[in-house]
């Protein structure tokens, strides 16, 4: 109820409202949710995981471990928010979890009834039976009635923010100490200071965040920080984000968070109206709230005046034996056998620092006996604790911990003392198998109130010190984070760059169906209407096959090779020759890793005695730029080679077909297309609309082919250009879909589909390309290694399967066989002849030519006939033509 | 994350950066004349020291240019 004193923190002259499981209650601007609902008169707030106990408020921070509530609807919920922290609004709606079908009549309550199912390790006791009976009865029912708030039912419409920040000293923490603290660091330079509440009084020179929670540190001292813009708010009167994260570089971090009142254990110590003593008091204080009118105070008797001169009635006690009541306290049995009536009880359990921060960076704890709790190690200058944190707290010796039904260690998971003992029987005697054993510690809470509890009672069990036993390790977050806040901006659109190609507006309007390359997006086919992708693609292979088709590759990787050494340089980072390829010409090359496996593949043209321009596959561009760079700046510095990424300046346009030449000659200028004149992988400097280009007669597709290479700024207007005198050639437009086709028909492998990283240039049937001859390049002593000489490596074939097969099948000599020879690389429904035809990686491949394989996919097996990695115009007539 | 001391650009945070793994291990000069076991010992075998550690560091999203430092893996000093 609301008393006259107290209530710093509370406009009493304002009246607002709000709803906690539909019921309309009022509060003061200034309240929490938790203080406004005890103001109201209730306490009873959640229902436990585990057993399904009535649960109220324990705590008046951020220690909460009892009090959550899903705050908000629909898409703007927030489940599992911690009634103590979350600020009163006007209209703000709280709705209590974990129960069902209502809070007070909460059908899980039973299981508090059928406890011997859920001891210490339940995981790994109760749900024995078969896999049915665990997807079928356990897991459904779990999840009903775990302890898990229901998630937002839309994607969360609110904004977030993120910053960096640097600073000479950050105080996280502003109290008493923190704030002292800060204004002693004004001397070094810089101050930030943090703290988790609102209303921090400003020091002048210091930059002060208030509802900001300082919730993790990492290396060198990087604090992340999440600030509470507006949740404070009502949502239609939010402007701004409604978190900001924090990242702050701090040459120092001061901590002075404070410490944590530990609970007491005995059997009933979750009731409704058992709460910390020093969460009393903060109620009454901060927000004029006493919690009841007939106190029992046990472990020490702090603030029982205050509570007396508020009209409280206060029994003190040194030994709660039970506390009574199903939904509310309503008597205790004290140390003598002595039944109390109450209506609450408070404990003092005793402080613990709140070192989690300390922890993070490694920081180590020392057990102080006197005061019964773990105080913080010094570890360094740049990380230090003041205050309470680093032990300055008061000198309780907690009451002994009773034993008996339901007294409770961990109020989060439903841990209790006799779980603790049960493990400590078990022989789970190290902390931190009894933390993973017993979970104790490992909610949303962090173990802020349990850990210390525990520990002690584990060395209770074990006849030592919690010094001995030690703690286990806390890690960030301090307290839950949203994924808002982790995510801020980059969401959506914003998760990543999209590239696109200086051609990506015709393709849109040309009702591309589009498909993403790594960050580039490209047309996957161009749909006509009413076409599958499957019709569409044999449409464009065909208009490719017998007619001429036009391509945009201008995410194909670029990197422009210069200098004296170029041609040495390339000798050196492809496994094939370059040194005698004359300018003007083209030629394929394989580049291997140091291991021997095939990383990319492409064709390089020389531009001049000291120019080359290398092609990559589109997907692993900037890797083969970082692997040269690598190796030329670390093994061969002394080669006068530089590179130069050039994907984005040139644009690739692909003109492939029979009828290729005939197209391109009604609008090429300044260049023989004549066979003789410009042959299979030559190229030629041309010009087409006035523009400068460069010709490359290099064939993905087995077709004669033109790839014209336009500076990016002109390529619309060369584009649009073989567009315009394609119409009279009836000028196909197709996508990757179909340049995967074609390729695969003339066993044109695709790294990263053909190849693992597990795939050796002769696996491939790359063996032509490999220069063996060459003194050195890189991964040519791999080649010769005993594991790449085996006869039963993988081999590339061509599979003819009996109907449409899987990429990614296994393959085997029988249909029902488990040893695996292989798997299909890539499968298409359709080629030339209308028949589906696969590649695929087979042990031994080379020699199982004209046997039978099975591909096998779930439960179904295909009959394929192995052949040659090549099913269409074997000879290569076509794109010499 | 680490703050990174690039030798060309002074410090700057890890996520500049991308590890390439142990240093100071030249490509053998002549790899011909060693055994299958000698170059599987330089291909795939590393220290993974607890302690000082050389390690070779790229400034990607800065100069470009790769470097080798020492980095204590226990407390992550670093040293030149």
């Amino acid at each position: 109820m609301r008393v006259a004193q107290g209530g710093a923190r509370i406009d009493r002259g304002r009246t607002i409202g709000f709803r906690f499981d539909g019921r309309r209650l009022h509060g003061h601007p200034g309240d929490t949710l938790a203080s406004a609902l005890l103001a109201n008169g209730v306490h009873l707030v959640g229902r436990s995981f585990k057993y399904h106990r009535a649960r109220g408020i324990l705590t008046a921070g951020a220690e909460e471990p009892n009090a959550l509530v899903v705050v908000g609807k629909g898409a703007l919920a927030d489940p599992h928010a911690r009634a103590t922290v979350v600020e009163l609004y006007d209209g703000l709606i709280a709705q209590s979890q974990n129960a069902w079908p209502s809070i007070r009549h909460d059908f899980g309550a039973l299981i508090g009834a059928a406890g011997p199912l859920f001891p210490a390790g339940f995981y790994y006791k109760t749900f024995l039976g078969s896999a049915k009976s665990w997807t079928r009865v356990f897991e459904p029912a779990i999840r009903r009635m775990a302890g898990l708030g229901p998630a937002p039912t839309g994607p969360d419409p609110e904004s977030y923010d993120k910053v960096h920040a640097h600073t000479e000293t950050l105080v996280i923490g502003g109290g008493v100490a923190g704030r002292a603290a800060a204004l002693a660091a004004m001397a070094d330079g810089r101050v930030m200071l943090t703290d988790e509440r609102p209303a921090i009084a400003p020091l002048p020179g210091i930059r002060m965040l208030e509802r900001t929670t300082a919730f993790g540190i990492y290396d060198d001292n990087l604090v992340m920080a999440v600030e509470r813009v507006s949740d404070h708010l009502a949502p239609e009167k939010r402007t701004g984000p409604r978190q900001r994260l924090w990242q702050v570089r701090a040459r120092h971090i001061v901590l002075a968070t404070g410490a944590h009142q530990q609970p007491c254990v005995f059997p009933g110590n979750d009731i409704p109206g058992v709460m910390l003593a020093s969460a009393a008091l903060a109620f009454l204080e901060d927000y004029g709230v006493l919690v009841g009118r007939r106190v029992v105070l046990v472990g020490n008797d702090a603030g029982a005046e205050r509570l007396q001169a508020a009209g409280a009635d206060v029994r003190l006690v040194d030994e709660v034996r039970a506390a009574h009541g199903r939904r509310h306290v309503t008597a205790i049995t004290d140390g003598t056998g002595q039944r109390i009536a109450c209506d609450t009880v408070l404990m003092a359990g005793g402080w613990q620092p709140a070192v989690h921060l300390h922890s993070h960076l490694g920081g180590k704890l020392a057990f102080d006996a006197e005061k019964h709790c773990f105080v913080p190690i010094e570890a360094n200058s740049r990380i230090r604790s003041v205050g309470a944190a680093s032990g300055h707290i008061p000198r309780d010796a907690p009451p002994l911990p009773v034993a008996g039904k339901k007294a409770f260690i961990d109020f989060q998971n439903d841990v209790t003392l006799a779980d603790i003992d049960l493990a400590t029987r078990e022989g789970f005697v190290s902390v931190e198998h009894l933390k993973r054993y017993t979970t104790t510690g490992m909610a949303t809470d962090q173990g802020k109130l349990s850990n210390l509890n525990a520990l002690s009672r584990l060395a209770h069990n074990l006849g030592g010190s919690p010094g001995a036993v030690g703690t286990t390790t806390f890690r960030p977050p301090y307290t839950p984070v949203t994924f808002g806040a982790l995510a801020a901006h980059d969401r959506g659109d914003f998760i990543d760059p999209t590239r696109v190609t200086p051609l990506h507006d015709w393709h849109v309007a040309r009702g591309a169906d589009f498909e993403n390359v790594g960050q580039w997006k490209r047309p996957r086919f161009y749909p006509r209407s009413g076409e599958s992708m499957d019709e569409a693609v044999v449409r464009e292979c065909r208009a490719v096959r017998t007619g001429v088709g036009l391509l945009d590759a201008s995410t194909l990787g670029k990197i422009d090779v210069r200098g004296a050494d170029a041609a040495t340089f390339l000798e050196l980072v492809y496994a094939n020759r370059w040194a005698k390829l004359a300018p003007g010409k083209c030629r394929y090359g394989v580049m291997l890793g140091e291991d021997g496996m095939v990383l990319d593949d492409g064709v390089s043209a020389r531009l001049g005695a000291e120019h080359f321009l290398t092609f990559t596959t589109t997907g692993n561009a900037a890797r083969v730029l970082d692997h040269m760079e690598d190796y030329l700046q670390t093994e061969w510095p002394h080669l006068k080679v530089w590179l130069q990424s050039a994907t984005e300046q040139w644009a690739a346009m692909v003109v492939t077909g029979p009828q290729a030449r005939d197209l391109l000659s009604t609008i090429v200028s300044d260049v023989d297309l004549a066979p003789d004149a410009f042959p299979h992988l030559a190229w030629r400097s041309a010009s087409i609309a006035g523009h400068p280009v460069r010709l490359y007669r290099i064939s993905f597709t087995g077709e004669l082919s033109f790839e014209v290479h336009a500076d990016a700024r002109f390529a619309p207007a060369v584009w649009h250009a073989i567009v315009a005198a394609g119409v009279a050639f009836d000028l196909t437009p197709y996508g990757t879909e179909a340049m995967h086709v074609l390729r695969a028909e003339k066993g044109y492998i695709i790294i990263g589909q053909e190849t693992d990283g597990t795939v050796g240039p002769d696996d491939l049937g790359l063996g032509w390309a490999v220069a063996m001859t060459k003194p050195d390049f890189i991964g040519k002593r791999s080649l010769t290694r005993s594991n790449m000489l085996r006869a039963d490596r993988r081999q590339l074939v061509g599979l003819r399967p009996a109907e449409r097969i899987a990429e990614g099948a296994q393959l085997t000599l029988a249909p029902a066989d488990t040893a695996m020879l292989g798997h299909v690389t890539s499968s298409y429904p359709n080629g030339h002849d209308g028949r589906p035809f696969a590649l695929a990686l087979v042990a031994g491949g080379r020699e199982r030519i004209g046997q039978t394989l099975f591909a096998r996919f779930a439960s179904h097996a295909v009959r394929c006939t192995v052949g040659e990695p090549i099913f269409y115009d074997p000879q290569g007539a076509r794109l010499n033509g | 994350m680490l703050i990174i001391p690039c030798p060309h650009c002074g410090p700057r945070d890890q996520i500049e950066f991308r590890a390439g793994g142990e240093g100071d291990r030249a490509r053998p000069a002549d790899p011909a004349s060693l055994t299958d076991a000698q170059w599987a010992e330089h291909l795939f075998m590393r220290r993974n020291a607890k302690g000082p550690l050389r390690e070779r560091w790229l400034h990607a999203a800065g100069c470009g240019r790769w470097f080798t430092l020492t980095r204590d893996t226990r407390d992550h000093r670093w040293s030149v």
